[in-house]
């Protein structure tokens, strides 16, 4: 197993991929000549050219539209959005053609496209450059959304998504890209559905996916040397569709829940998981479960406020607490 | 066209036009729900562009007024009717209604039903077809007001850029809803838009079929020959309202009356009588024939079919 960087995997994925089938293309701006915002589609120009590497114009609603088109003749299209706060523009084309075109066929066309944006907030970029929108493609049926939380994920993800005969949009993060972990050297295909528990523990679930992952992993450390709490630490690598049994089977042991997203309340990623947590095992619960989320602000360029905006690993920490009556 | 083509030509239109004014009683006895916009007056421009093209062959994809373009692509119009009575039997299994007509197998790709969405899925279609080498082209049959649209400028831009093999049929009917052009639109004439982008384009009368069918050949060898995309502009008029709520008092009754003049059918019949000794007795025996088709097979199809089982109203979400 090799330590690569989170956009080495990405850009991994994209080439086995691209290498084994000549009907998958990629597309995005300045993915091509310019090698990739982050860096996920390097080298690919080169090897391809500019037929399946694609730079398309500033016109995200038209090149997702035209990468659906080109998945209903078996073109493999996988779409960069550059940040997330663009795929607003590509909505129409997501929402209303590529996950709803095989329903009403009644199954007849589908559109396997894979599209992937950067989300989340990096350093003081503001307000429309921070945004978060797992919580909008989660709500959209017909398509499927992942969201990697290390290189691995990033990798297996993305071969898999490729691979599934639906659309998967992939949610990655701006801080992430450069994030150092091990992938396996042989192929390796990650589950579209499920969740994986990322540390194991007794007393507290934290649940979390993509980077708020790291904060759970990291308040998971700080609880069991500072606070003699074993917290399990479940990564949702699964958005749509949530994986209802894991969530069960964690609470099930634990008997608390804390969710840590970085998508804002109301109406989170934690609100689901909540309600899911309600329905499925309501009476394995010692407490309420506690949400942690960012504050529904536009996101403050002022480094202070972005900070207040956006939880960490200490906001978990403190949820915990508070949690057992000890804040 | 030789008379043998008039006279088939003629058949699916009349066709056609009964199918949708059959629609419209069955809508009006509740039997069709929904949205249902209908295609009568328009018909040339679908069988005059599809007569140059390739049914069943070319992919095709369009609006939600796609009854018609589906039936034309191969479509069973058993199937079509029996989607609008929201039935299992429908090509879209009654999933998708009057605006989601689909049958893959004939390529006929869907209708949509957000305006100018269907402009870069043809695109990409075209793209499909520039990689896997075929000699198909992609067909986007859509109105005038949809040429507002950002996805109109973007992928006509992308088309032009790429070269993509993607011919654009522009139905100009003069309205957009109850919207004239001249008040929603700077440029009036729609084939001028696309010279922004080098797409080389053409307009001519809609309601002659051998005219469109004249401008459509010519459109479709640019495509067909790898020249690049195209925009072939058609000027029509939908007698109908846009949909099934609309009294039209946007538009005068004498201008609905003018177009009238200039009828598709009755102008290709007219002609056959003069030039090839067709008779008026042959084309009532038709009309009546073809309404004899549509209650005894085609209605009774899909008010006989089965509706689909609630216990199956997630299928097709996502692949299985
Ligand atoms: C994105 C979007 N906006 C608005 C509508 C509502 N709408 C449906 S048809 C239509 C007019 C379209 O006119 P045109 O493109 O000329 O097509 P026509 O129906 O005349 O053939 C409008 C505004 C819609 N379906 N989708
Ligand atoms: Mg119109």
């Amino acid at each position: 197993m090799a330590e690569i960087m989170y956009w080495e995997a990405i850009q991994r994925a994209h080439d086995e991929e691209m290498a084994r089938d000549p009907l998958v293309i990629c597309m995005g701006e300045d993915i091509g000549v310019a090698g990739g915002t982050y860096k996920a589609t390097k080298g690919l120009y080169e090897k391809y050219g500019p037929l399946r590497v694609m730079d398309t114009p500033i016109s995200e609603n038209g090149y997702t539209g035209l990468g659906v088109g080109a998945s209903f003749l078996g073109v493999k299209p996988i779409i960069e959005i550059m940040s997330v706060n663009f795929a607003w523009l590509a909505m129409d084309q997501i929402f209303n053609s590529a996950a709803k075109v095989r329903y009403m066929s009644g199954g007849q066309l589908t559109a396997p496209v894979v599209v992937r944006s950067a989300g989340g907030a990096a350093h003081q970029l503001g307000a429309q450059h921070s945004a978060r929108m797992e919580k909008v493609f989660m709500g959209i049926a017909g398509l499927r959304v992942v969201t990697p939380s290390n290189p691995k994920q990033a990798y297996g993800l993305l071969k898999s998504a490729v691979r599934s005969p639906d659309p998967v949009y992939i949610n990655e993060h701006e801080l992430m890209y450069n994030m150092k972990g091990e992938v396996p050297d042989e192929e390796y295909f990650h589950p579209l559905e499920g969740s994986e528990v990322a540390r194991s523990g007794t007393d507290v679930t934290l649940f979390g996916y993509n980077i708020s992952v790291h904060w759970c992993l990291k308040a998971a450390e700080i609880l069991a040397k500072q606070y003699n709490i074993s917290a399990e630490v479940v990564d949702l690598y699964s958005l749509s569709p949530l994986d209802r049994a894991g969530i069960k089977k964690s609470v099930a042991k634990t008997h608390k829940a804390v969710i840590a997203e970085e998508d804002e309340a109301p109406v989170g990623v934690g609100s689901e998981i909540m309600a899911i947590i309600n329905e499925e095992c309501f009476w394995e619960l010692d407490a309420p479960p506690v949400r942690v989320h960012s504050a529904l602000v536009p996101q403050p360029y002022a480094h202070n406020l972005e900070k207040a905006t956006i939880p960490d690993h200490e906001d978990v920490v403190k949820a915990v607490l508070k949690l057992f009556g000890k804040a | 066209m030789k008379l043998k083509d008039r006279k088939r030509v003629l058949r699916e239109m009349v066709l056609a036009r009964r199918f949708e004014e059959r629609c419209y009683q069955a809508y009006i006895e509740r039997k069709i729900g929904g949205f249902l916009h209908l295609y009568p007056g328009q018909e040339a421009c679908c069988y005059g562009v599809m007569e140059a093209a390739r049914p069943g062959f070319d992919y095709v994809i369009t609006g939600y007024r796609d009854h018609v373009h589906a039936i034309k692509c191969g479509a069973d119009p058993k199937a079509v009717m029996a989607e609008l009575y929201g039935k299992e039997t429908g090509c879209s299994k009654g999933r998708g209604g009057s605006m989601h007509i689909f049958d893959v197998e004939h390529r006929f790709m869907g209708g949509y039903a957000l305006v100018g969405g269907p402009f870069p899925l043809a695109a990409g279609m075209a793209k499909a077809i520039q990689m896997k080498g075929g000699d198909e082209i992609a067909i986007c049959f859509l109105g005038d007001s949809a040429n507002n649209q950002g996805s109109f400028h973007e992928t006509m831009n992308m088309a032009a850029l790429w070269k993509l093999p993607v011919l654009f049929v522009c139905e100009n009917n003069l309205y957009g809803i109850g919207t004239a052009l001249e008040r929603s639109t700077a440029v009036v004439d729609q084939y001028k838009r696309v010279c922004a982008y080098g797409i080389e384009s053409d307009v001519c009368d809609g309601q002659d079929i051998e005219v469109v069918l004249e401008h459509a050949h010519k459109a479709v060898e640019h495509v067909r020959s790898r020249k690049g995309p195209y925009f072939l502009e058609l000027k029509t008029y939908r007698y109908r309202g846009h949909s099934m709520s609309d009294s039209r008092g946007y538009r005068s009754r004498e201008e609905e009356e003018q177009w009238k003049q200039r009828d598709p059918i009755n102008m290709l019949r007219d002609r056959m009588i003069v030039e090839d000794k067709y008779t008026l007795a042959e084309f009532e025996a038709m009309e009546k024939e073809i309404d004899g088709y549509i209650e005894n097979e085609v209605i009774k199809f899909a008010e006989e079919s089965p509706d689909p089982k609630v216990e199956e109203l997630t299928k097709y979400v996502l692949a299985d």
